[in-house]
């Protein structure tokens, strides 16, 4: 088997846009039944009430993370062939921070808001516009802040790389940090399930 | 409201576990490296569209623009045939038919009981132009970045990932009366 098909030109593409709605669909699904659909649900999250964010986020994470290991240790994959998010380190760090604060202040992130519209949303549909409006700011911006904007560029770096360490250490080490949240998920939803606000329910 | 069984206002079915949620969306995701040699985006799909947008209002300034001129660049043959505003159709209907299944689909405004239905409005809005700028400044979102690099083990993808926790977690006492 030669992995990634697209890159190694098993189909062209035209084909890999209805891939990329296929695979939107299954996307889609899983972010609306994992209750990602609500701004409460996420925004719970930053309450500690509800980690489902935490949960379904980072089982996804190892999930893909495992597969994409062992299809690569096979050999069934060509790891070297799958794209790698460059880092920008400092655009990333101020970046993460803006859209965090976003998060919480307009319930959903790009890709929730969209499931979010999708099952009648109406805030939804206001933070989508948002959106078009914060992406029309930075467009406009983009030669005043170009600089900052491409500081920091480390091209193709992953954690393995930077610690030193083997890429199977750090799949091992992701999975316990992954288990570890999850226990300690469990406890905070505890602590805090009995404090709420609950005179407002 | 009685609780009588009128299909047509049967409560929504429960979400679903949440680590059987996240493995389907890590094998969603596993495929997309699989088949594609990509993860999964979002806001990508945003830029697209306003690339676009910008271009049929001002052609020589979007070219001019070295952002929105990446944007155009892109694409089979059109700036908007491309992948991620493919992808983020899919995740229109994927939704859609999800909530469809559970009877969730209906136009409703969410918020906490604390707040006014305009007040929501006006933070969903303020939200979104932070998510956009943020997203664009650190080259994808949640799902480009946080999932799709923190499976690939991304040093940036991580980073973003922590600060997207860390912004939410800090903004969070200011927002509660909109939430909690």
């Amino acid at each position: 088997m030669n992995a990634p098909f697209f890159k190694f030109g098993l189909f062209g593409d035209e084909v890999s846009l209805i891939v990329a709605c296929a695979i939107g669909i299954g996307f889609g699904f899983f972010l609306e039944q994992a209750g990602f659909g609500s701004a409460r649900k996420l925004t719970d999250q930053f309450y500690f009430k509800d980690m489902a964010v935490f949960r379904v986020m980072f089982t996804a994470i190892v999930t893909a993370m495992l597969g994409l290991f062992y299809l690569g240790a096979v050999g069934w994959v060509d790891l070297s062939l799958v794209y790698v998010t460059p880092t920008y380190l400092w655009p990333q760090i101020v970046g993460g921070l803006l859209l965090g604060v976003g998060f919480i202040v307009g319930g959903y992130c790009p890709g929730t808001s969209v499931v979010a519209m999708s099952t009648g949303k109406v805030d939804a549909v206001v933070n989508i516009v948002g959106i078009f409006v914060g992406v029309l700011v930075i467009g406009e911006a983009w030669p005043a802040i170009e600089g900052f904007a491409n500081s920091s560029a480390l091209g193709r770096l992953t954690l393995p790389e930077v610690f030193h360490l083997p890429m199977g250490l750090v799949v091992f080490l992701v999975v316990l940090m992954a288990v570890g949240g999850f226990w300690g998920a469990g406890v905070l939803e505890r602590r805090f399930a009995d404090r709420p606000a609950k005179e407002d329910q | 409201m009685s609780s009588d069984s009128h299909s047509v206002e049967r409560s929504p079915a429960p979400y679903m576990n949440p680590y059987l949620a996240g493995i389907g969306l890590g094998l969603v995701l596993l495929a997309s490296f699989v088949v594609m040699g990509r993860g999964l985006g979002a806001s990508g799909a945003f830029s697209s569209v306003c690339a676009v947008a910008v271009d049929a209002v001002a052609p020589a300034h979007a070219q001019g623009n070295s952002f929105w001129r990446e944007y155009l660049a892109s694409g089979v043959g059109h700036p908007l045939k491309e992948f991620l505003v493919f992808e983020v159709l899919g995740v229109l209907v994927g939704g859609f038919f999800s909530g469809l299944l559970a009877g969730r689909v209906r136009r409703t405004v969410e918020k906490g009981p604390r707040i006014s239905i305009r007040g929501r409005f006006a933070w969903a809005f303020v939200g979104g132009i932070l998510m956009g700028i943020g997203a664009k400044l650190a080259r994808g979102c949640t799902s480009g970045q946080a999932l799709s690099g923190g499976a690939v083990l991304s040093a940036g993808g991580w980073a973003f990932m922590m600060m997207v926790f860390a912004g939410g977690y800090g903004a969070a006492w200011l927002m509660r009366r909109q939430w909690q």
